[in-house]
């Protein structure tokens, strides 16, 4: 390092010490100390391969089984059903691919929502290039699925349906009950990714009767590493990553102990601590929720007003552009994301915020914001008094704001936006 | 690493030149057809030199810095100086942009050139 860099990195230390406020807690969660304690024996003394036939391998491999039940526990399936991967997009890849391929005798064809994660939307894509057919379902401008359009969509040679249980993005909780009891009618295997739900709302495999389900435990302070995919006995599916017998022949590798004892303690955790999270996250979220607006004229709460994730607000800014904010936010130590066609790496505007139908000129300036258990009601002051001040020095620069300060009318950023998902934009070319 | 350069944080956190030119000599204005992101450029002529320029920019960070090292690179310079003024020497100016943001949101000189066009459309090419 050199001296230059040395200076930069201490003042950078330094600033981040006078205050951090961590709300993007839909990509990642702080680690509980207590999950941490859990784990650090599994680094430093339980160190054995858990498939080894010594003892030492031994109390790894008990550990992986005492955390299966505990992740079993929290989502109501027997332990036998829970197969531990490296990340929720691991799981998704898993049940999507693993269950066409299992059932391709049968048919060629999956459901799936457009708004989902892309490991579930890249992996349908990805069949789709490979002989399947996939529909892909619209969403209401809430970000809801209709039962109704689930049950249209379905057909004799449908093997696969995947629905969200709720969005990262936008927060929406979907009917999945009432999608669930259709889909069983007609005997197809449903799989949720209920990576953004479960350990934050209550998430039951029964009372949401699904066959496969993703779970994550990073998303509720675990560690990164552990992902958990819940197969309901009976179903097949065909592994993908073949190796050796690991995971009952399913998912092969070495196993993750640490991190899969970790995501085991946070289920416990989160089984008698997630009522009471709840109970804290939610009247700070509908604090911003209320109180951005009166702030900050000209924004949209994006999302639905009830069903959606405690922990989840997502707003848009018009006349302003989303890494603008989020960048002079995080000068402030208010770490947030933007589904902005600029924040993100493909420049692309998100594909959530364009399924149900954000005007890409407004969808530009889309802030997330999300909570955790750690947010305190002094940094959802913190960041009311700092963001209002970033979005006038931003509007103050912009062309588009000027225009409607002296018109009174509004004009298109630009003369398009390109969308991320291909389906929607063959939609729009057809339109143009 | 940062995302960004020093130097494109600094013009982007203290940009130069932010405002409209009531009266200006010339106006340019450029949008960018994936993005969104939009420039418009005044300019102030005086003896064939840019007096002042001012710009208002709608867009990332990038765009912003973009735009914020146009107007600093063309006050004080011919027309046919500033016309010298590229997408790339202004991204070099910067210390470099991100790979993506090297089409997207360098567009400033393409929005200066045209306030410059602009301006010799009203003033018959000549001054």
């Amino acid at each position: 390092m050199s001296e230059k860099e040395r200076l930069l990195f201490q003042e950078n230390s330094e600033r981040r010490a006078v205050r951090a406020v961590y709300l993007e807690n839909q990509a990642n969660t702080r680690v509980d100390e207590r999950v941490l304690e859990e784990m650090l024996p599994y680094f430093k003394e339980q160190y054995g391969n858990a498939q080894s036939m010594h003892s030492l391998g031994a109390v790894s491999k008990d550990a992986i089984e005492k955390a299966r039940k505990e992740v079993a526990d929290l989502i109501g399936s027997r332990e036998n059903e829970i197969y531990f991967t490296s990340c929720a997009s691991e799981a998704n890849n898993l049940a999507v691919k693993g269950v066409a391929d299992a059932y391709k005798q049968k048919g060629k064809h999956l459901v799936v929502s457009a708004i989902e994660h892309f490991s579930v939307l890249n992996a349908a894509r990805r069949l789709g290039q490979n002989g399947f057919d996939v529909t892909y379902l619209p969403v209401d401008r809430y970000g809801l699925i209709s039962p109704e359009e689930v049950k249209n969509a379905l057909r004799e040679d449908t093997v696969l349906v995947s629905i969200q249980h709720a969005n990262p993005e936008i927060g929406t909780i979907q009917p999945l009950e009432e999608i669930s009891r259709i889909v069983r009618e007609k005997k197809i295997p449903l799989h949720t990714d209920a990576t953004c739900t479960a350990g934050i709302i209550p998430v039951d495999v029964n009372s949401l009767g699904v066959d496969l389900l993703t779970l994550s435990g990073s998303q509720f302070y675990g560690p990164k590493g552990a992902s958990a995919l819940y197969i309901k006995k009976g179903i097949k599916l065909t592994p993908q990553i073949d190796g050796g017998i690991q995971e009952n022949g399913r998912r092969a590798g070495t196993e993750n102990v640490p991190a899969i004892v970790g995501f085991g303690k946070a289920c416990v955790l989160a089984k008698s601590e997630r009522d009471d999270n709840k109970r804290k996250m939610l009247p700070l979220r509908d604090r911003l929720i209320a109180a951005l607006p009166e702030k900050i004229e000209h924004i949209y709460v994006n999302g639905h007003p009830d069903k959606r994730l405690p922990n989840n607000v997502n707003i848009s800014v018009e006349f302003v552009e989303g890494e603008g904010m989020f960048l002079l936010l995080d000068q402030k130590g208010i770490y947030v994301s933007s589904g902005s066609a600029c924040a993100s790496k493909a420049l692309k505007m998100s594909h959530v915020l364009s399924a149900i139908n954000v005007d890409p000129a407004v969808g530009q300036g889309s802030i997330l914001i999300t909570l955790s258990k750690y947010t305190t009601s002094e940094d959802i002051d913190y960041l009311l008094a700092e963001f209002p001040p970033i979005v006038k020095r931003l509007r103050d620069m912009s062309p588009l704001y000027s225009y409607f300060l002296k018109t009174g009318q509004r004009r298109p950023a630009g003369p398009g936006t390109d969308y991320e998902h291909e389906h929607e934009h063959e939609q729009n070319q057809e339109e143009e | 690493m940062a995302f960004y350069s020093e130097k494109v944080m600094d013009h982007f956190q203290n940009p130069r030149n932010v405002g409209e030119i009531k009266d200006a000599d010339g106006t340019g204005e450029i949008g960018n057809p994936v993005c969104g992101d939009m420039m418009s450029f005044y300019i102030k002529v005086k003896d064939n030199v840019i007096e002042d320029v001012k710009f208002k920019t709608f867009g990332c960070g990038a765009a912003i810095a973009v735009s914020s090292m146009v107007s600093e690179m063309a006050k004080g310079k011919t027309l046919d100086e500033a016309m010298q003024i590229t997408n790339a020497s202004v991204a070099k100016e910067l210390g470099g942009l991100p790979p993506n943001k090297m089409h997207c949101s360098n567009l400033g000189a393409d929005a200066l050139h045209k306030a410059i066009e602009d301006y010799k459309r009203k003033h018959g090419g000549t001054t």
